[in-house]
């Protein structure tokens, strides 16, 4: 069977800058994968190639996601295939209607596909249902796409967006930072309902506490670009208690 | 070793490169003056009207006092010098004897291109609830809708049916809120305007459907120069659209219009323009210069005036849409949104003259500035000595694509009343490659992308305009801006 994504030997630069070196990490469909490790250590980095960000150079290594070679694909046919780049910091677009971004995006991939627009009333009880779920008003439909949001407001938004589109492969880059204790278990409850067989899950964190919500398969520490070591949750909780420093020494 | 690509420069090179889509011409026979300017030439065009007597005298003065003027160069614009002697100033396509009475004696190549056009002139436009005055080469020819609106009292016709059905109205309105002597191209336009439109809303009607005109510049070396009058009698409603195309040419095309509003007590007037004239190639070759006169007065007690306008068209755009706000309580609203492509230039703004007490004005401009674009916003906010607690908001955003465009700001406010309030609150901003990514990474295509942040920069004016026309703008935003982003 093939890895839903496969990371071999992957450096990348950015800013002039060596940020991966060697990075080799092989996903499947039904996994949850959890990367972990300190500042600087690479996670953003490696959440951006994959997602295409401009300005990010590919020095060494290849990627493939569903077989393919990901860095023939541009950004928004990666995305159209079912890679889902939940962000860090979600960027505001004024005026921009956030049920008309998630509509268009979600039309884009429909035609990608073949498939004709989304029948507007079904794709209406479609997002009320999932806005439920991750406890949003109903008015975050009419507003500007992260226009005003708080910082929590935006993490969900991702969510919400990531559980409309269903990807592949959601990357969710530090999806907990800035959320408080609540609004952790809400955003953990998407992503846990979006769990299933055919999908697979690459968790940027910092911290282990959103690894107590949403339960890793496999948990990695990113150190100096690329992976120091691989586990399964147990070494979360090592990290925890002994923090990255040890990682770093070993390594 | 394969990089992620992104945003290439190529593709925006690519896409900037997108012709514009309205440049045919239609071969039509015309009935066009040589070129030149002089008194028998302003006598020819009223002759040739069959203007009443005080048209012509009108005419003449207008030319004289031209010729004692000099063109402004106070604007932020660089212009090719202009040879007002190698312009045509009369261009009107060739009809039988008689004038066509319907659209089905109306030239079939006429009507072909009003299609091309997406003017809704047929059963489209009755669905739409649209009446259309189209303007050709400065000739009304056609009006819709005509009965319908009789039957409300509401008059709309083409400047000269006006001039021979209703002299007592022209007479008494034309010039009085732009007189031959407020600037040279109005100078200009008042000796050689050869139509345009007319309206009179008789007191208390609310007109029963949007007014349209749709103006196209088609014949070579002709400038444009029409005149609008709309007339809103007290208690009145009237909402007016104009649309602009013009063919592509290598050389300047002049068109200097002049509009005017008059709204009487309690009347108000909604006056929409989504302006398309052919804005040159990619290079700067070509494209008309629009130096466009426009004001409203609000004469009366509570009225209202409210310009909206989309400019994606045009080499050079000269333009500030205007309120006069003499009657108490009443309103000015100017709506803009302004783009500047290639080697666009665009110097518009409004002004807001407050006479009247407790007189209201509001300015929103977006300003889009994309290749090598310059964009000015220039408005004047006046507070006179009469206008006892006064107020003015005005909000100014502009839009940057790529590294080679300018964005400008010249606000003037002059308050000469101490209880009056002014606020200005500008912004400028560029369209991030955030956004764009953000866009991208959600599988939607970059054209789409920029499309939709534009429009979303743009929403609180382009909600201004009347239903059908937005959908229209926000096309025609697309067409002008697509790919512009370096």
């Amino acid at each position: 069977m093939t890895a839903l994504l496969e990371i071999s030997n992957l450096s990348a630069k950015v800013g002039g800058k060596n940020v991966l070196h060697g990075l080799t990490l092989s996903v499947n469909a039904g996994e949850v994968h959890a990367i972990m490790g300190p500042n600087g250590s690479g996670k953003s980095t490696l959440a951006y190639v994959l997602a295409g960000r401009p300005g990010y150079e590919i020095t060494g290594g290849s990627v493939k996601f569903q077989g393919r070679d990901l860095f023939t694909m541009e950004p928004e046919e990666r995305a159209r295939a079912g890679m889902f780049l939940g962000f860090q910091y979600p960027v505001e677009i004024p005026g921009v209607n956030n049920v008309y971004l998630l509509k268009a995006a979600v039309n884009a991939k429909r035609k990608a596909m073949g498939q004709p627009e989304v029948d507007a009333y079904e794709f209406l009880q479609l997002v009320r249902g999932k806005m439920k779920l991750m406890q949003m008003d109903e008015s975050f439909l009419s507003r500007g796409v992260n226009e005003g949001f708080s910082g929590g407001e935006k993490k969900r938004n991702e969510i919400l967006q990531m559980l409309v589109l269903e990807p592949a492969l959601a990357v969710l880059d530090e999806t907990d930072s800035g959320l408080d204790i609540d609004a952790l278990k809400v955003v953990a409850k998407g992503v846990n309902s979006l769990r299933s067989a055919e999908r697979g899950v690459l968790l940027i964190t910092h911290y282990q506490r959103l690894l107590d919500h949403i339960v890793p398969d496999h948990v990695h520490v990113l150190a100096r670009g690329k992976i120091a070591r691989s586990g399964d949750k147990t070494l979360a909780h090592e990290l925890e208690k002994r923090g990255y420093d040890w990682v770093l020494e070993v390594a | 070793m394969s990089t992620p690509s992104g945003i290439t420069e190529t593709g925006i090179d690519a896409l900037l490169g997108k012709s514009y889509r309205h440049g045919f011409v239609t071969d039509i026979d015309s009935d066009t003056l040589p070129p030149g300017l002089d008194e028998g030439v302003v006598r020819f065009i009223s002759r040739k009207k069959k203007e009443p007597e005080f048209m012509t005298e009108w005419r003449l003065k207008a030319y004289r006092h031209w010729l004692t003027m000099r063109e402004p160069h106070w604007a932020k614009l660089r212009v090719n010098p202009i040879d007002y002697q190698s312009i045509s100033y009369f261009s009107a396509p060739k009809r039988d004897p008689n004038a066509p009475k319907s659209l089905e004696e109306v030239d079939p190549k006429l009507l072909a291109t009003y299609e091309k056009l997406g003017v809704p002139l047929h059963e489209r436009a009755r669905l739409a609830g649209v009446a259309v005055d189209a303007v050709f080469d400065s000739v009304s020819v056609a009006t819709t809708f005509k009965e319908r609106l009789a039957e409300a009292g509401v008059i709309f016709c083409s400047f000269s049916d006006a001039v021979q059905n209703h002299p007592a109205l022209i007479e008494k309105y034309l010039g009085t809120v732009v007189p031959h002597t407020d600037n040279f191209f109005a100078g200009l336009n008042s000796a050689v305007f050869s139509d345009g439109s007319f309206v009179y809303v008789p007191p208390g009607v609310r007109c029963p459907m949007e007014l349209s005109t749709y103006f196209r510049i088609n014949a070579k070396n002709t400038g444009q120069f029409e005149r609008t009058l709309i007339i809103a009698a007290p208690g009145s409603h009237v909402s007016y659209l104009e649309g602009c195309t013009a063919p592509m040419r290598d050389e300047n095309q002049l068109h200097a219009a002049v509009v005017e509003l008059v709204a009487e007590d309690d009347a108000e007037i909604k006056y929409s323009t989504v302006q398309n004239w052919y804005p040159g190639d990619e290079n700067g070759v070509g494209g008309i210069y629009n130096f466009v006169t426009k004001r409203g007065e609000c004469r009366g007690r509570n009225s209202k005036i409210a310009w909206t306008q989309v400019e994606t068209g045009s080499a050079i755009t000269w333009k500030y849409p205007s309120c006069v706000l003499r009657g108490e309580n009443s309103v000015g609203e100017f709506y803009s949104v302004a783009t500047a492509n290639n080697y666009q230039q665009a110097d518009t703004g409004t002004k807001m003259i407050h006479i009247g007490a407790n007189t209201k004005s509001t300015i929103v401009s977006k300003g889009i500035s994309a290749g090598h674009g310059q964009n000015s916003y220039r408005g004047l906010v006046k507070i006179l000595p009469s206008a006892q607690g006064a107020r003015n908001f005005t909000q100014c955003d502009s839009l940057l694509m790529g590294s080679n465009c300018g964005a400008h700001t010249f606000p003037y406010i002059e308050t000469r009343n101490p209880s009056a309030t002014v606020e200005h609150e500008a912004s400028t901003s560029k369209i991030s490659e955030d956004q764009l990514f953000y866009c991208l990474q959600r599988g939607i295509e970059e054209e789409d992308a920029v499309n939709m942040i534009v429009n979303g920069f743009c929403k609180s004016v382009l909600k201004e305009l009347p239903m059908e026309f937005a959908v229209e703008a926000q096309n025609l935003l697309a067409v002008s801006l697509e790919g512009a982003v370096g």
